[in-house]
């Protein structure tokens, strides 16, 4: 057994299934090497200080909110200091000076908050010199967020390992050799933070929001991760660490037997096949969905190629992004999602603005329209890397007719400068958009005969539908997409579609349900687009039912009044 | 207390200006100007629109940005400091007057 260390157990988030064991690594912190050099112009630096201040102010914030209604107002007050050491007026002055002096941003920001905390390190009192650890936290998150994805220290994995880590960035976790990756453990991060999106693309289990304390666990601590409790347990005993053993083993026989099969298409009993492909946030995870079975991939988010830089991607590093997907999934079906952020989101380029509501905002295609020679650069990247493979074009946030209208006409002027500029287009090009708002589920006939596809987003639909928003913890018992009010619109949404013979997909997170799968194979939907790894799982869902069976139940569901009542009569029925 | 005054501490750049409030209190709170009592007497002092200084005059220490909260904890006031305080501004007596009772009152109810 593990020797002499206690055993000790960590509540936190369920963030991604899955169980796993293994020894921990942390992701070490503060080891960044603070650049300095000559900034650019005072006003530039400045800029990029202010930016990424308000990144870190709603950071700590939405941290003070979690904490305060897990451990109480007191315990939050610690970040309430935070704010106030991050808005210090006499620290941005110090940083100013120095930027005024002609230092980078980086350096003037880390030398004022050195010079506090320095200070503070040198007072008698012991309450006062722990405030300099306030200071120096404060610091460096700003300057995590100034250096960007370049600067992040690497984590140099030699065997399989249990990744620990404050939260991770994208930047972050493109860094790590994924073979190597056990599970994620976060201290802080929610289920829909990066952490456990990724996780559930490796179909490795991940427990989020664990708190500070994991950060302390010792290198090499042996662990044993439960990613559908959200549990972590460090130095286990006996009794526990063969319980979790079996279960493990268990686990493992059926997705291995899963797996086995994942490649085989998804028929049903009765002859009806359903198309299984990938939902995936960057090219490396295109390969993973292959290996889970994905026939194409349904939705390939592109703000990967936005996200956590300073100035915005040219079409060649676009195509070459695009590229390497395509060349990945061959003639496979690829649907590519235009940039969809808005005020939630941080792009110091885009000038996106704050906004008190950015779900109902200037955001997504709203944004693109308003800005075409920024949107054509995707479009253009996108046409060029068309040729010899099946692309799919789809627009995201879109409301009315007119958006769809405004977009193709977008779509068609950048084919025209491609085809000036002399590059080969596919000849065909499906071009469809995300139903998630209620107005196009609504109107989905019209909205058919616009496009190629629907591809429906249950997670934003079903936002916009219950009137709750998807990161507010104390409305997501509104936030179940099986609710008839969301799957009704789903069901005339396949009709409209199948009417005028385009084919119709889910790609929320309700496609990757294994509840829900049934009922969406009865609602007639073509295509369910998931993350990688619960592929072989729906995939075996899919093939213990017949369709005709499939029916009757999602006829039933829809005349149900809850989503309680929806889930109580899946779970009723065994397949058939 | 209060009314017009020069003293060296404040810098030639003070000096200037016609008129100011000041005070010097003793701080009797247990626990001094430590993180939450520090906390609402710099945000107290974000509610005026003056230029507010304040100092240790206890150690000596320089003359700092009351709206500032690393400047405030850097002084280090413990028990029993005597603090003083100047503010320079269209609502300068307010703000002293306000920050005077803070500190009196142990900053009471507020902890």
């Amino acid at each position: 057994m593990q020797t002499k260390n206690k055993t000790r157990a960590m509540r936190g988030i369920a963030a991604a299934p899955g169980l796993a064991q293994g020894p921990a690594v942390v992701w070490p912190e503060g080891t960044v090497v603070v650049p300095r050099h000559t900034g650019q112009d005072r006003e530039t630096e400045w800029a990029r200080l202010e930016a990424v201040r308000r990144v870190a102010r709603e950071e700590i914030n939405r941290l003070r909110d979690k904490v305060a209604k897990e451990a109480g107002q007191d315990e939050a007050a610690l970040f309430d200091a935070h704010i106030m050491i991050l808005d210090d007026a006499a620290l941005l002055k110090r940083s100013e000076t120095a930027m005024e002096g002609g230092l980078n941003a980086e350096a003037a920001w880390m030398d004022a908050v050195e010079h506090y905390a320095r200070k503070l390190d040198s007072l008698p009192d012991p309450t006062l010199r722990a405030r300099a650890a306030d200071v120096r936290d404060v610091g460096q998150r700003v300057l995590r967020h100034l250096l960007g994805p370049e600067a992040q220290p690497g984590l140099d994995l030699r065997e399989p390992s249990v990744i620990i880590a404050r939260d991770l960035t994208p930047s972050q976790t493109a860094s790590l050799d994924k073979s190597l990756v056990l599970a994620f453990c976060t201290a802080e991060g929610g289920p829909t933070s990066h952490t456990a999106i990724l996780a559930k693309a490796l179909g490795l289990p991940a427990v989020v929001g664990l708190g500070p304390a994991v950060l302390d666990l010792p290198p090499g601590a042996f662990l044993l991760i439960d990613g559908d409790r959200g549990e972590v347990i460090a130095y286990p005993d006996e009794i526990t660490l063969r319980d979790f053993q079996t279960r493990h083993r268990k686990a493992l026989r059926l997705a291995r037997a899963e797996e086995a099969e994942a490649h085989e298409p998804a028929i049903t009993r009765d002859g009806h096949q359903v198309r299984v492909v990938a939902n995936v946030g960057n090219p490396g995870e295109a390969v993973a969905a292959l290996e889970f079975g994905a026939e194409g991939i349904g939705l390939l988010r592109t703000e990967f190629l936005y996200l956590d830089r300073t100035t915005a991607p040219d079409e060649e590093e676009q195509l070459a992004a695009y590229n390497s997907v395509l060349e990945v999934m061959k003639t496979r079906p690829v649907v590519v999602r235009t940039l969809d952020v808005g005020g939630d989101k941080e792009l110091p380029y885009l000038d996106l603005g704050r906004e008190s509501n950015p779900f109902l905002g200037w955001r997504a295609i709203r944004m693109c329209l308003d800005r075409p020679d920024f949107f054509k650069v995707q479009l253009r990247a996108l046409l060029r890397a068309s040729p010899g493979h099946d692309l799919h074009i789809m627009f995201p946030m879109i409301t009315t007719l007119d958006e769809v209208r405004q977009a193709k006409t977008l779509l068609d002027e950048a084919r025209r400068e491609v085809q000036a500029a002399g590059h080969p287009i596919a000849e065909t090009i499906q071009v469809g958009i995300m139903v998630e708002v209620p107005s196009v589920a609504i109107l989905a006939d019209l909205f058919a005969s616009e496009v190629g596809f629907l591809s429906i987003g249950t997670n934003d639909l079903t936002q916009y539908t219950m009137a709750a928003e998807r990161t507010n913890d104390r409305v997501a018992h509104l936030s179940d997409a099986c609710h008839p009010a969301v799957l009704r619109q789903i069901q005339h949404v396949v009709a409209a579609g199948h009417q005028v013979g385009i084919w119709i997909g889910v790609c929320g997170e309700l496609a990757g349900d294994p509840e829900a799968a049934p009922i969406l194979l009865g609602l007639e939907v073509d295509e369910l687009s998931m993350a990688p790894a619960s592929i072989p799982h729906i995939k075996a869902t899919i093939r213990q039912w017949s369709f005709q069976a499939a029916e009757r139940l999602a006829g039933e569901a829809i005349n149900l009044d809850s989503a309680v009542a929806v889930r109580r009569l899946v779970r009723s029925h065994q397949p058939a | 207390m209060g009314g017009a005054w020069s003293q060296r501490k404040l810098g030639k750049d003070r000096l200037s200006y016609h008129h100011m409030e000041y005070r010097r209190i003793k701080v009797t709170n247990e626990v001094g100007l430590h993180a939450r009592p520090a906390a609402l007497f710099v945000k107290e002092s974000g509610l005026f629109k003056s230029d507010i200084r304040v100092r240790n005059a206890t150690t000596d220490s320089d003359w700092v940005d009351a709206k500032s909260i690393l400047s405030v904890l850097t002084l280090g006031v413990e028990k029993d400091h005597e603090i003083e305080i100047t503010a320079q501004g269209s609502d300068e007596t307010q703000a002293a007057t306000a920050l005077e009772k803070l500190i009196r009152t142990d900053l009471a109810g507020r902890l």
